[in-house]
């Protein structure tokens, strides 16, 4: 039995252990140019060298900085106006073409136009993510309260709730669940463009400037680890906020 | 002038509707309506599929606006009565972030009682469910029937003066059903509150009622009012006796008749 439970635990990092050891045989049998693509050990000693070395940790904190503050004015801005909008049909009706046409418009084509308004620095970089991650906490908050089941509204105004009461402590935690998952995706697309930012927009420092850096000067054992770095950051950030998903909308999908 | 008769007509009325209109996409559902629900008595209205049953329920309660018409109940309108709802679909209609015990204290907390009072209420209403469960789970922690039961604490917490049950054992089994109609009937036996039960068991619906409202088709009217007479406290021999078989029987009847009635609006 406890073997057993050992095994399942051990289950997800199969496919990881895999992976690893399919880039290790590529790389050990030479199929690809060794320059271009190093070995597994190679892209770990990089990692190392840049975490205890180098300014590796530096770089991710840049690039977290960024991410979460373009989410929080998103979540600031978005999670209230989406509230309204959701409890107005009129009001979202008349607005819906307009979010939908900006949800799809891709947000990197924007830096130019944020770039004319407050050039080069950080507020370009963080303003273009909020307003992607923004539209995303926005619809995904509207849709919460528009599909919040009417049954328990009426329950509460049978039970003598004002209209205030209802909005705040019924349609609002209802519409919860999807509000995190407008969150979760926003917090995600904040980081491809904070990244894509770096890379392209004159940046001096966070994980999107390094691996463009490491690409230009060939070093790819570096590039790789910083690819990997973000990878980790990407997959924590999704994971934490699963967390805080779990622990504030414990009912979610009950 | 019978026994029977005697009785109905000392029964006082409640609520009394007068002139309700309600029409969907042009539709006449109700047309000048006028009913009357006998107080301190159980009535469940049943009849054909479509003819407005829980819409007729949530008219009264206040959940879908009225064309027009008057509701009264004891001659106050609605903002100045206390009532309580049990919904079909517990699951929809209980506060999943809550847990139990703060569901059920929610419309005392609307009512603006104290902590203490809230608390006090509560643990009386525990005691006389006999609730042997614990309230400080979550809903979705708990059994359909559970979660019924605390749907019924719930409305009742503010002790309601009608209580409005929208076809409340439907989503339950066979055995949680016997145990639910069970404990309505003693709630209804302690308190004697007004209560309409919407039913589409013909079983049910005599065997919880003391009165059957009988509806049509629509335009929706009024078939029959049929006495269910069987003595309380009722039990599974009732669905056996003389008085239940006769009720049921003629209520079966009526709703065939219906039935059959060619649909005037279609």
């Amino acid at each position: 039995m406890k073997a057993r439970n050992f095994f399942t635990l051990i289950t997800p990092a199969y496919g990881a252990l895999g992976f690893i050891f399919l880039w290790w045989l590529v790389a050990f049998m030479q199929v690809i140019d060794p320059v271009l693509f190093p070995s597994p050990q190679a892209s770990a000693k990089a990692i190392w060298a840049g975490i205890f070395q180098g300014n590796l940790l530096a770089d991710v904190r840049v690039t977290v900085t960024r991410t979460l503050l373009s989410f929080i004015i998103a979540t600031l801005i978005c999670v209230p106006f989406g509230l309204v909008l959701g409890s107005s049909v009129k009001l979202y009706r008349s607005l819906e073409f307009v979010i939908d046409f900006f949800r799809s418009t891709p947000a990197s084509s924007l830096f130019p136009l944020f770039l004319v308004i407050l050039g080069v620095g950080e507020s370009t970089k963080i303003a273009v993510a909020a307003f992607g991650a923004g539209l995303l906490i926005l619809f995904n908050t509207a849709y919460g309260v528009m599909n919040a089941r009417k049954v328990r509204q009426a329950a509460a105004v049978v039970m003598g709730a004002s209209k205030t009461r209802v909005l705040v402590g019924v349609t609002l935690l209802e519409s919860l669940p999807q509000t995190f998952i407008g969150m979760r995706s926003g917090v995600s697309f904040a980081l491809v463009i904070v990244i894509v930012a770096e890379m392209f927009i004159g940046s001096t420092d966070g994980l999107g400037q390094r691996v463009i850096n490491a690409q230009m000067i060939f070093n790819m054992p570096e590039m790789y680890a910083t690819i990997f770095s973000a990878g980790v950051l990407g997959y924590g950030l999704n994971l934490f906020f699963i967390l805080i998903e779990r622990h504030f909308v414990h009912w979610g999908g009950k | 002038m019978s026994a029977d008769a005697m009785l109905q007509e000392e029964a006082p009325t409640h609520i009394t509707i007068r002139g309700l209109c309600k029409s969907f996409a042009g539709q006449s559902l109700y047309a000048n309506f006028d009913l009357d629900f006998p107080k301190g008595r159980i009535t469940s209205i049943f009849g054909p599929n479509g003819c407005g049953k829980s819409t007729l329920i949530n008219m009264i309660s206040g959940l879908m606006p009225i064309d027009a018409g008057e509701i009264l109940f004891d001659g106050k309108p609605l903002s100045e009565t206390v009532i309580g709802y049990v919904f079909q679909n517990y699951r929809d209609a209980l506060f999943p972030w809550k847990r139990a015990i703060d569901n059920i204290k929610y419309p005392l907390q609307m009512a603006g009682r104290s902590a203490a009072d809230c608390e006090a209420r509560t643990q009386e209403l525990i005691r006389s469910f006999d609730v042997r469960f614990d309230l400080n789970r979550y809903p979705y922690e708990l059994s359909g029937g559970q979660q019924q039961l605390i749907s019924i604490m719930r409305a009742l917490a503010s002790e309601p003066e009608v209580l409005f049950l929208d076809e409340p054992f439907s989503a339950l089994d066979y055995e949680m059903t016997l145990f639910m109609r069970d404990k309505l009937q003693s709630v209804f036996e302690s308190t004697g509150t007004t209560m309409i039960v919407v039913s589409h068991d013909l079983d049910e619906a005599v065997y919880l009622a003391d009165d059957i409202l009988m509806l049509t088709r629509r335009p929706t009217r009024i078939a029959e009012l049929v006495r269910s007479s069987a003595p309380r406290p009722r039990s599974p021999g009732t669905l056996t006796s003389q008085s239940f078989i006769n009720a049921k029987a003629h209520c079966l009847d009526i709703f065939q008749r219906e039935v059959r009635t060619k649909d005037l609006s279609a």
